[in-house]
């Protein structure tokens, strides 16, 4: 063993400021976005750009469309007339609405109730679950073996049943899915918080004195947003998935909303005549294509948004 | 061979040669050196250490001797000869024909390391087997020879069972002998022992150390302690950053090394605190029993007194019930039997009935500074925190007070908005000391501070902490398993075994004989820098 | 007792409760009908009288817990009541018993199932084990690409583009899958051929990457690197040391997606105007015939749990920590 020396002596050339740590360059947050933005891949972008054109689109709506919503043209199934003078571009449907006109508002109906139904299924499943991973204890066991429950029941099942028996009305829907669907939410902010809740760091806080809310607030919070960002996307695909498959089922949104699911099911019998006019047969596809393109534009984003929140990388 | 020491000296032929080596590692969606161009000569028979800190590249370098490539990584340049193979060259068939028969490895984690689905003994004669080297029944009845070399209990049925069914030390033995089964020329260990506590340790150590001497087993041992691999090497190369710092036969490089890295490795092991004896208790711990749940007891009768201004180490091995008396302290476990006095009046149990002056005086500075910081704080955050929560203090009095803590914790106002990502270790854990010291406690409650962090960067931490301690006047009571660390920082000892208290006393009291048995034991577990020291303490334990 | 048979029992025991409280919410919902519903049901031209003999035909006089025990007696029994439709405002009834309405079409709904499943069960298997072995190559990228596009397609998207090519343009397939029971084997099968193909794509999709992420998890861990180091070739790397602890991630992704399957299936039906249960269903929830969505809901939600409850003991007995206990 080498002689002890005296304690007040600083290693020769040691500073501690000077440590070279992980420490990268400085940057603030809005220069951080833009360097991710930049080396976001193809696909992200291109799901950037379909989610802000849909956005525009069903904000706009009104001044998009060339005729009204729910408009009633003398000839039903008009074929598609891209060029030309007060007509249908894409024909219109069963009982003579401007096709084009129903896909613009549908925009903002199909998109805006599947929003709301997801932020309402946040509010719920994102407050309880927190609620639960910090209580930890008989609370969070009732909600956790409810869940388990509701879970059990296939999620469209149990919305067919519950539209059974209330009706189906847009508010009942919305109120549906968003309880059916906070169920999920639920089970993942819990899982995620209840990993954030045992760190140090939250610890400290309540050694500290801190109260619950100041705990929630900025100790917990901050730090399960970037999953709980991508579960909403893949909640709003879900969600939105959910009711224009209701919609298409026929106890989804009634008309005469114009509504993306219901525009394909009343057009489905075009199909058949797609040897004679393929155009015919495409005016039934038109509103699905619709639907898929932002669910692929949504699930394209997030799937780089948690390649890149979660640090995780195939190679490791 | 382990009785003589000088006879590990000079080896035969080379075995292992790697030219310049260079390898990049994949992280942050680009490609970084990890090692940048090493060279290493290894021969028949020889055990080499490898040495370095956290990010050093030796685990990574030891795992290219054989030709493998980690995965994330990949051997840039440079050529690997083992034994006239090129190992650079060599197909996949060709390496896989090698690994396991000729070249063997031993991993850090052996609870993750061995299939949960299979046998241990199935598993130990597995490459054996596999490169038609023994029939089953002859590498079996071997496995159970080695088992029985290895000092593990019932050698005869031990391989029978699971891995989740023998303990940790066990496991690392019966790694050994799994590597040693097909009789290799070489066997890379890769931090074997980092995982397990002092006392397992060195029977792990003295069992792998006799079973490379028996076969004549060239190893490359690598390990981030100094004192360790003296016991193993024949000369021990340093890196750091993917760079060799230098080379020397062992008794040489403890002896005289010659770069100022290197003698930092043991930095730590020359600070020496000047003990203190203290009467003013500024808390005691009076007979407390507590228990997780309603599960069994995990503390019985602990009685500890802490004097003012002074510092206690808490020492033990894992389960000893440490930590858990901390967190009966700060309020987190309330006890269910026994009293903690803290400036003469009793603390409530429980957290939420301690009224704020009581919660400010106590603080506590956690083993990992990554996990005790929200990462989307900024250090003006954190630190600032505790000024406006005990202080009221706010605005520019509020930053001023920050500043002046930072330069305590002799950092300075640049850091004021970093996040903790942006931080070193070192710096990481200073920011919660500063974090602690603005509360203005009496006690600071430091649990394994520093056992995360690299040799030099604990020194530095060590020294700040005993500086506080002379300016502020600052009680620590410091939970270690490290007796470097409590050699460097203590004024007074606890030895904690299962739950209770061995004994307590003066550090120099503690430290020197007659002791109890499980001090004598633990202490003397502690691997000394001298390369004689395991022969010596294997030789004593014979004789008591 | 043996741990394994102790945890299997545990989890069959929460399976049973998971049912009860279930059942108790399908059962439910017939109390949370609005009042009127005698009326909406029999038309607005109902004598009180026959509401009133309406109400107690389902039992309403009776306090619920009562008409819980009935009714669960009776589903056990195969009794799963009468349906609403068919019944007229001067109280003639030719409603019929919702197991005659349920019975021939859960057969059907069964073979285009099982049929979907067979096919996509195997093949994503193969596809996700290869994509995880072969990963980041252009083979990996390319499966995942078309998988991520085809998990965001509504079921019926891929349905009608199933029939437009497959039906209507090249029509080598029927478009209507209106199966009789008279129908020989082979008949069935091509008249299922395009909702079975709807449900493949839509299944393998899911279950591929499932698969796929739950064998990446796998070969992260430290004992197949081991196993590598031990120079054990590819196939022994996989087949002794990855495969006997994948039973439990592998049995997972398959009762999850047959579950999903056991749901997607109502969409397909209808599209093809296939005679199954989904399609019944749906007609139920639009004329609000509560004891047939009652009967469609309970079969759905028990083939749901008992597949998770299935692949949760297959988890069970080939965990090796608790087939050999300490």
């Amino acid at each position: 063993m080498t002689t002890p020396n005296d304690i007040s002596t600083q290693a020769e050339g040691y500073s501690a400021a000077a440590e070279v740590g992980m420490a990268r360059q400085r940057r603030t947050r809005l220069q951080r976005m833009w360097i991710s933005l930049k080396k976001a891949p193809f696909s992200a972008w291109f799901g950037m750009v379909i989610i802000a054109l849909y956005a525009f689109v069903a904000i706009l709506a009104p001044f998009l469309a060339p005729y009204g919503e729910a408009q009633v043209f003398s000839t039903p199934f008009a074929p598609w007339t891209l060029f030309g003078e007060g007509q249908h571009f894409f024909g219109t449907d069963q009982i003579g609405r401007d096709v084009l006109s129903r896909l613009i508002y549908g925009a903002r109906n199909t998109i805006g109730i599947a929003l709301a139904t997801t932020l309402i299924s946040f509010l719920i499943g994102g407050g309880l679950g927190l609620v639960a991973a910090i209580n930890r204890s008989w609370l969070d066991q009732i909600l956790s073996r409810a869940v388990d429950v509701l879970m059990a029941i296939p999620s469209l099942i149990f919305a067919l049943m519950l539209l059974a028996i209330f009706g189906s009305t847009v508010l009942n829907l919305i109120i549906i899915i968003a309880v059916i669907d906070s169920t999920r939410v639920f089970r993942l902010t819990r899982s995620v918080a209840v990993n954030v809740v045992v760190m140090d760091y939250v610890e400290a806080a309540r050694l500290r004195g801190e109260g619950l809310g100041w705990v929630m607030r900025r100790e917990i919070l901050p730090n399960i947003m970037p999953p709980l960002v991508a579960e909403f996307g893949l909640r709003f695909s879900f969600v939105f998935l959910a009711i224009a498959a209701l919609s298409f089922l026929g106890v989804g949104i009634q008309p005469p909303t114009a509504d993306w699911g219901s525009m394909v099911r009343d057009n489905a019998s075009l199909i058949q005549f797609a040897q004679y006019d393929i155009t015919a047969a495409l005016t039934p596809l038109l509103p699905a294509s619709a639907i898929a393109l932002l669910t692929v534009a949504v699930n394209f984003v997030v799937d780089w948004f948690l390649h890149k929140t979660s640090g995780l990388r195939d190679e490791h | 061979m382990s009785t003589d020491p000088e006879s590990r000296g000079t080896k035969g032929d080379i075995l292992l040669e790697m030219r310049d080596i260079e390898i990049d590692g994949f992280s942050d969606e680009r490609w970084h050196d990890i090692i940048k161009g090493v060279d290493l000569t290894l021969r028949r028979g020889e055990v080499m250490g490898l040495i370095g800190e956290s990010g050093a590249g030796k685990s990574t370098l030891g795992k290219a001797a054989m030709g493998f490539a980690q995965p994330g990584c990949r051997i840039k340049g440079g050529t690997i000869n083992f034994d006239g193979i090129d190992l650079r060259a060599a197909s996949e068939s060709q390496k896989r024909g090698l690994w396991g028969s000729r070249i063997a490895y031993v991993a850090q984690s052996a609870a993750a390391s061995f299939n949960p689905a299979h046998r241990l003994i199935e598993q130990t004669v597995e490459a054996t087997v596999g490169h038609d080297i023994q029939t089953e029944a002859e590498a079996k009845a071997d496995a159970r020879e080695l088992y029985a070399s290895l000092q593990l209990p019932d050698p005869d049925t031990i391989g029978d069972r699971y891995p989740h069914q023998v303990s940790g030390g066990q496991l690392q033995r019966i790694m050994t002998a799994m590597a040693m089964s097909p009789r290799p020329d070489l066997i890379i260990f890769d931090e074997p022992t980092t995982a397990l506590d002092v006392t397992t340790q060195v029977e792990v150590l003295v069992a792998m150390r006799d079973i490379v001497d028996r076969f004549n087993t060239a190893a490359i041992y690598i390990t981030h302690d100094l004192a360790v691999v003296a016991q193993m090497a024949d000369f021990i190369k340093v890196l750091r950053y993917g760079e060799e710092v230098e080379q020397a036969e062992t008794r040489k490089m403890l002896a005289e090394p010659e770069q100022d890295y290197t003698k930092s490795l043991w930095s730590v092991r020359a600070l020496e605190k000047p003990e203190v004896k203290g009467n003013d208790i500024v808390l005691s711990i009076d007979g407390v029993d507590a228990a997780y749940g309603n599960s069994v007891k995990v503390l019985h009768d602990v009685s500890i007194n802490i004097p003012r201004g002074r510092t206690v180490a808490v020492v033990g091995e894992s389960g000893s019930g440490k930590s858990t008396t901390a967190r009966v302290i700060t309020g987190l476990l309330p006890q269910l039997k026994g009293d903690i006095v803290f400036n003469g009046e009793v603390l409530p149990k429980v957290l939420k009935d301690r009224n704020k002056d009581q919660l400010r005086r106590i603080q506590m500075i956690y083993q990992m500074a990554d996990t005790a910081m929200n990462p989307r704080q900024t250090v003006a955050e954190i630190i600032g925190r505790p000024l406006d929560f005990y202080h009221g203090m706010t605005g520019a009095k509020r930053d001023n007070r920050i500043v002046e803590l930072l330069e305590m914790i002799e950092l300075d106002e640049s850091f004021m908005d970093r996040l903790p990502s942006e931080l070193s270790g070192g710096q990481k854990q200073r920011i919660c000391i500063a974090r602690a010291l603005a509360a203005e406690p009496d006690i600071i409650i430091c649990d394994e501070v520093t056992s995360a962090l690299d040799q030099i960067v604990q020194e530095g931490i060590l020294r700040l902490l005993l500086r506080l301690q002379k300016e502020f006047n600052i009680t620590y009571l410091f939970i270690t398993h490290d007796i470097a660390v409590v050699q460097a920082i203590s004024d007074e000892i606890v030895v904690m075994f299962q739950g209770e208290v061995v004994e307590q006393g003066l550090k120099s009291e503690i430290l020197s004989p007659p002791h109890p048995d499980y001090t004598q034991l633990l202490l003397s577990s502690v691997p000394e820098m001298d390369p004689d020291w395991l022969d010596r303490l294997v030789a004593e334990r014979a004789e008591a | 007792m043996h741990p394994v048979l102790s945890t299997v029992l545990q989890r069959l025991g929460l399976g049973v409760v998971t049912l009860f409280f279930v059942s108790l919410i399908i059962f439910s919902s017939i109390q949370l009908l609005p009042g009127d519903f005698g009326e909406a049901v029999l038309g607005q031209a109902a004598l009180p009288e026959t509401i009133e003999a309406f109400r107690k035909e389902l039992g309403l006089d009776q306090p619920a817990w009562k008409r819980y025990i009935n009714w669960v007696a009776s589903v056990m029994t195969g009794d799963l009541g009468t349906s609403f439709s068919g019944r007229a405002s001067s109280g003639i009834d030719r409603s019929r018993a919702v197991v005659d309405l349920v019975a021939p079409r859960l057969w059907n709904t069964l073979f285009l199932a099982s049929m979907a499943a067979v096919i996509a069960v195997p093949l994503s298997l193969i596809l996700g084990v290869t994509a995880a072995l072969y990963r980041n190559s252009f083979y990996d990228r390319s499966v995942n690409a078309a998988t991520l596009t085809t998990i965001s397609f509504p079921e019926f998207f891929v349905a009608y583009i199933l029939i437009v090519v497959l039906a209507s343009l090249w029509p080598l397939f029927p478009s209507l899958a209106n199966v009789t029971e008279t129908m020989s084997f082979t008949e069935r099968v091509y008249k299922c051929a395009l909702p079975a193909l709807t449900l493949t794509l839509v299944i393998v999709a899911h279950m591929m990457r499932m698969t796929r992420a739950s064998i990446i998890n796998l070969l992260a861990s430290p004992y197949i690197e081991m196993a590598q180091l031990k120079g054990a070739s590819r196939s022994k790397v996989i087949l002794k040391h990855a495969l006997p602890n994948a039973w439990a991630p592998i049995a997972t992704v398959i009762a999850f997606n047959l579950a999903y399957l056991v749901v997607g299936v109502v969409v397909v039906e209808v599209v093809f105007v296939y005679p199954g249960v989904g399609q019944l269903m749906v007609d139920a929830v639009s004329s609000r015939d509560i004891p047939v969505v009652q009967a469609c809901a309970l079969i759905f939600a028990g083939t749901y749990i008992i597949l998770n409850l299935i692949a949760d003991v297959i988890g069970i007995v080939t965990n090796p920590r608790l087939l050999h206990p300490r």
